[in-house]
């Protein structure tokens, strides 16, 4: 408990400081999105990695938090801070009710319901056109703000978004540990044996299906400020895909495997951009090896590796 | 009178594109009925078959029916070489690493196929013409015949194979009980080699004998072999009549709903659908429920 | 935890090295194009022209005797990407102007970045949206779409054709053309009696037909980018629809005649000059340009240049002209690019106004058919 509590304020210490040590410019603009990254895929990991329950529906919750945030500050008119809780709200509300029929279903059946669920969230988006503009996208959304201050800067923008991001981490990991976490793992394990030790698994996997719902729609929100512009394409099938591998990669039940997961998956294509044209197949063959030869995702990988070749180096002397 | 007419267009239309999912998706129940895997790459064996397929003619001015020969074979080898080296290797086979690793390898098709064949669409000449058939007041294409045909033969194919060969009969036994057809003495992992040869040489020959028809791309596989995918979860994962009416139900629900109610939502319509039969069916519409393992 | 900082601070690192500027000889531009990605045929062709003609300048001693840098990115056609590679390029790279992007959506998604860091932007995208309200900073090369429409409008009217079908596709694009057609109609006294969409991956339009077929409108215009029209057009053949089909801009290249096969045959569409540059009149003030552009692109490439690629030709040479008069600071080139009077590119003559960044009148289209495999003109 306490190394958690550690290691939480170590990683906090190093977000905030970041921006200090980095060259001004571009990399805080990429960072930006590492965090909205970074939350969207604690979310699915809660669900994925901690419940077992697999989601390629994802998107879809981003996109209605970016479109409902979108929507409220372009065409009416209330708090864009208010406007970010009841959309966050209300898109909990949505996954909770369907999360009851969704969630009855295992394995492939519940990756095709819930890659049903973004399909259609994604057509909605491009065909309510008096909504939210449909494929053209929406624009004019403004920057948050607070007072007078206004979040118009990548520095500023880079502190909104991590100061969510850390608030979630800080929030996951309470839940991971609490009772509520231990049931969840459960349920992971073995769903007929939680039942039958009193475990509400039916319950208790709508309600992590909402929170991670809750948390992509805060990240969608935020995301949809900072862009001041969106459209549907940012929310299609490619993009659960997307943070589905950001989750494995980074560590299936690992909150910080989210974050390093986030961290390379958004700076993979920077680090490709060398190979032209290639980067696409790097990219698969990437995707392939990790989950062969680095199962537990880099969170765990990396540790072990260095395990391996240190006693190995060891012997041979 | 219009709208009678008009409706069996839509019915024919709708068949025609509901045989194409038919044959995706039985290339998806066959590795699935004998490894459990849900191939995320199923669609680019599609898409390399209609591929392979126009570069043998363009390229070589290969006889179409050597190309598609070429094609077929290239394919099964892709499919054969995928097994080896991608599922093969992978020591904790959870459904979640299968599905990741699948989606790498269609990622990593998809990219070398752009980078080899470029990235312009290509369309493949009819096999018998242009000249469109009537039936019933609406039309269809010689290509839609051929289609329905290649449907029919495979499942009966299929059917054969499954049930009266001994190697048909041990995929099957595979897919029931993994151990204990090991322990009866079948050799598990030639059979899983085996179901990605198969359905990769199904889905390729799916992908040629569509290109005339919808045209191909590297691009082309993702969203066939979501449908196709969709027609064998509405079956049941069955690779048989099952996933066939599951085809032909989803290509004519879209085809009817873009007639009927909005061309924009059609596909929100059909995964609507989808959904609501996963909810009040969801072991298929067409097969007995099972009880689950503890 | 000590571990996953030193990874996360390592990678940092690297990629900081990896993206620090280079010592500022040159003068630098910036490109954004969907290289790769469902816009890739835009996107390829748009770089290749870019990359030929700053080749090109700099063969003949650049700009003034400055060479010319063009620092060009893949997009892949996402906007977040888009917006990002924005940044690295005003803020890394320190380009003093930008090229691009491809498509409407992402270059929607850009102007908010220009905007505030004061670069010119001059997109290569269509929609109208882009220029209309002004901003300060962006120009675009593409025609907007509503000078296409505007093109069959007239002709339909001329042939006293009122009742028209619409079948667009549910993209940027579409969307664009779609609003265009409907905006416009009752200028021209046309009656809009179906509209229907179809999505981009779409593979038979049958049942869209078939219900557009129902209404019996007199013409068809169907708006979208290959290979959705030429599956429209076979499958109009299909269904014996013989009224006339005119397509958008979207599909002019030699690509689409190959891909709807027989189908194409009568098919109308309004493109800029590039494919009939050579059925021009001698006094077109486009043809030098023209027949310069596809004489480059053949010797560079080995196959054709298109209406695409002319975009990315026409905003580099604005470029080039706008920095010559005026130096390459970023808001000496904006203001010399609102200066720019009949420059006749590939896309049209451009004169750009203060109250005008797209700088084309309807006279940028031209109306054609294909015929016997081949683009000719309607008179």
């Amino acid at each position: 408990m306490k190394s958690d509590k550690l290691k939480f304020l170590l990683f906090a210490v190093v977000v905030l400081a970041i921006p200090l040590f980095i060259p001004k410019g571009y990399l805080t603009n990429v960072l930006i999105f590492v965090g909205i990254n970074s939350m969207l895929a604690l979310g699915l990991n809660l669900l994925l990695g901690y419940a077992g329950q697999i989601s390629l529906g994802q998107a879809a919750f981003f996109g209605l938090g970016a479109y409902g945030s979108g929507v409220l500050n372009t065409q009416y008119v209330i708090n864009p801070w208010l406007a970010m809780a009841l959309v966050a709200v209300g898109v909990a509300a949505f996954a909770f009710a369907i999360g009851f029929p969704v969630l009855r279903l295992k394995g492939h059946y519940l990756a095709m319901a819930t890659l049903g669920v973004g399909v259609i969230a994604y057509i909605s988006f491009n065909e309510t056109v008096d909504l939210t503009g449909g494929p053209s996208g929406l624009s004019g959304i403004e920057n948050l703000s607070i007072g007078s201050f206004v979040f118009d800067s990548d520095i500023k923008n880079y502190y909104l978004v991590w100061s969510f991001a850390l608030v979630s981490i800080l929030l996951a990991m309470n839940m991971v540990n609490s009772r509520f976490g231990r049931g969840l793992r459960a349920i992971h394990d073995s769903e007929v044996a939680a039942r039958v030790m009193g475990v509400n698994a039916r319950l208790m996997k709508v309600q992590v299906f909402a929170l991670s719902a809750f948390i992509s729609a805060i990240a969608g929100s935020l995301y949809c400020h900072v862009m001041t512009f969106i459209s549907p394409t940012s929310f299609s099938f490619p993009v659960s895909i997307e943070l589905l591998t950001m989750v494995v990669i980074g560590g299936l039940g690992s909150v910080f495997g989210s974050v390093l997961g986030a961290l390379l998956l958004t700076l993979l294509p920077e680090m490709l951009r060398a190979f032209q044209d290639m980067d696409i197949i790097v990219y698969g063959l990437l995707l392939i090896s990790m989950t062969i030869y680095l199962p537990g995702g880099l969170v765990r990988g990396i540790p072990a590796l260095f395990r391996k070749i240190v006693p190995a180096r060891g012997s041979h002397a | 009178m219009e709208f009678l007419k008009e409706t069996m267009q839509f019915v024919i239309s709708g068949l025609a594109t509901g045989a194409i999912y038919a044959l995706i998706g039985l290339s998806f129940a066959i590795i699935y009925n004998s490894t459990g895997i849900i191939n995320f790459a199923q669609g680019e064996f599609v898409m390399l078959g209609g591929v392979i397929t126009i570069f043998c003619i363009t390229a070589f001015k290969l006889p179409i029916l050597i190309a598609v020969a070429v094609a077929i074979l290239g394919t099964t080898a892709v499919g054969v070489v995928f097994e080896r080296l991608a599922i093969r290797p992978l020591k904790n086979a959870t459904p979640l690493a299968l599905i990741i690793i699948t989606i790498g390898a269609s990622i990593l098709i998809r990219g070398l196929v752009m980078l080899l064949w470029g990235k312009d669409t290509q369309a493949l000449p009819a096999f018998s013409g242009n000249d469109p058939i009537e039936v019933a007041g609406a039309t269809m294409l010689p290509q839609h015949i051929w289609i329905f045909g290649v449907t029919l033969l495979v499942i009966a194919g299929n059917r054969f194979f499954f049930h009266h060969t001994i190697t048909g009969k041990a995929m099957r036994a595979c897919s029931f009980n993994r151990k204990a057809a090991n322990l009866v003495g079948i050799s598990v992992g030639r059979m899983v080699l085996l179901s990605f040869g198969i359905s990769a040489a199904l889905g390729s020959l799916a992908g040629v004998i569509i290109a005339p028809l919808t045209m191909t791309a590297y691009d082309v596989g993702v969203m066939l072999g979501l449908k196709g995918f969709c027609a064998a979860i509405m079956g049941g994962m069955g690779s048989g009549l099952g996933t066939v009416l599951g085809g032909l139900i989803l290509g004519t629900l879209e085809s009817l709903g873009a007639g009927w109610i909005s061309s924009g939502y059609k596909d929100a319509i059909a995964f609507l659908i989808l959904l609501l039969i996963l909810f009040i069916r969801p072991q298929g519409l067409f097969k007995k429920g099972e009880t689950e393992r503890v | 935890m000590k571990k996953l900082i030193t990874v996360a601070l390592v990678s940092f690192f690297v990629f900081c090295m990896a993206s620090a500027a280079m010592a500022a000889a040159p003068i630098k531009i910036g490109a954004l194009f969907s290289v790769t990605g469902p816009a890739s045929f835009l996107g390829e062709p748009e770089r290749n022209t870019a990359q030929m003609v700053v080749d090109e300048i700099n063969r003949v001693g650049g700009i003034k005797g400055r060479k010319i840098e063009l620092i060009a990115y893949d997009t892949g056609g996402d906007s977040t990407k888009a917006v990002q590679l924005a940044n690295k390029l005003i803020k890394n790279d320190q380009v003093v102007a930008i090229i691009g992007p491809s498509t409407s959506g992402e270059t929607m998604a850009v102007i908010p970045v220009v905007e505030k860091a004061q670069v010119p932007l001059i997109s290569c995208a269509a929609a109208i949206k882009i220029t209309e309200p002004v901003k300060p900073w962006v120009f675009k090369t593409a025609q907007n779409d509503s000078l296409a429409v505007a093109r069959i409008y007239e002709q339909l009217k001329k042939e006293r054709r009122t009742k028209i079908a619409l079948l667009t596709v549910s993209d940027g694009f579409g969307a664009s053309g779609r609003e265009q057609l409907k905006a416009q109609a009752s200028r021209y006294g046309i009656q809009i009696v179906a509209d229907d969409t179809y999505g981009p991956k779409d593979t038979d339009m049958t049942a869209q037909l078939t219900k557009i077929r129902g209404v019996h409108p007199q013409a068809i215009i169907c708006w979208g980018t290959n290979p959705g029209p030429a599956v429209i057009a076979r499958n109009a053949k299909q269904l014996g629809i013989n009224i006339p089909l005119y397509m958008s801009h979207g599909v002019s290249s030699k690509k689409f005649i190959e891909l709807a096969g027989d189908a194409a045959e009568g098919i109308r569409l309004p493109t800029g000059k590039v494919l009939v540059a050579d059925l021009l009149p001698k006094n077109d003030k486009q043809k030098k340009s023209l027949q310069s552009f596809i004489k480059d692109y053949q010797h560079h490439y080995r196959t054709e240049g298109d209406h695409f690629g002319g975009h990315a030709w026409d905003a580099v040479m604005l470029l080039r002209y706008a920095i010559e008069r005026g130096g390459d600071n970023p808001a000496a080139i904006r203001k010399q690019l609102e200066a720019t009077r009949n420059f006749a590119g590939i896309g049209g003559v451009f004169n750009y106004a203060a109250r005008d960044h797209a700088g084309l009148t309807k006279d940028a289209f031209v109306l054609v058919e294909v015929k016997k495999k081949n683009w000719t003109l309607v008179k």
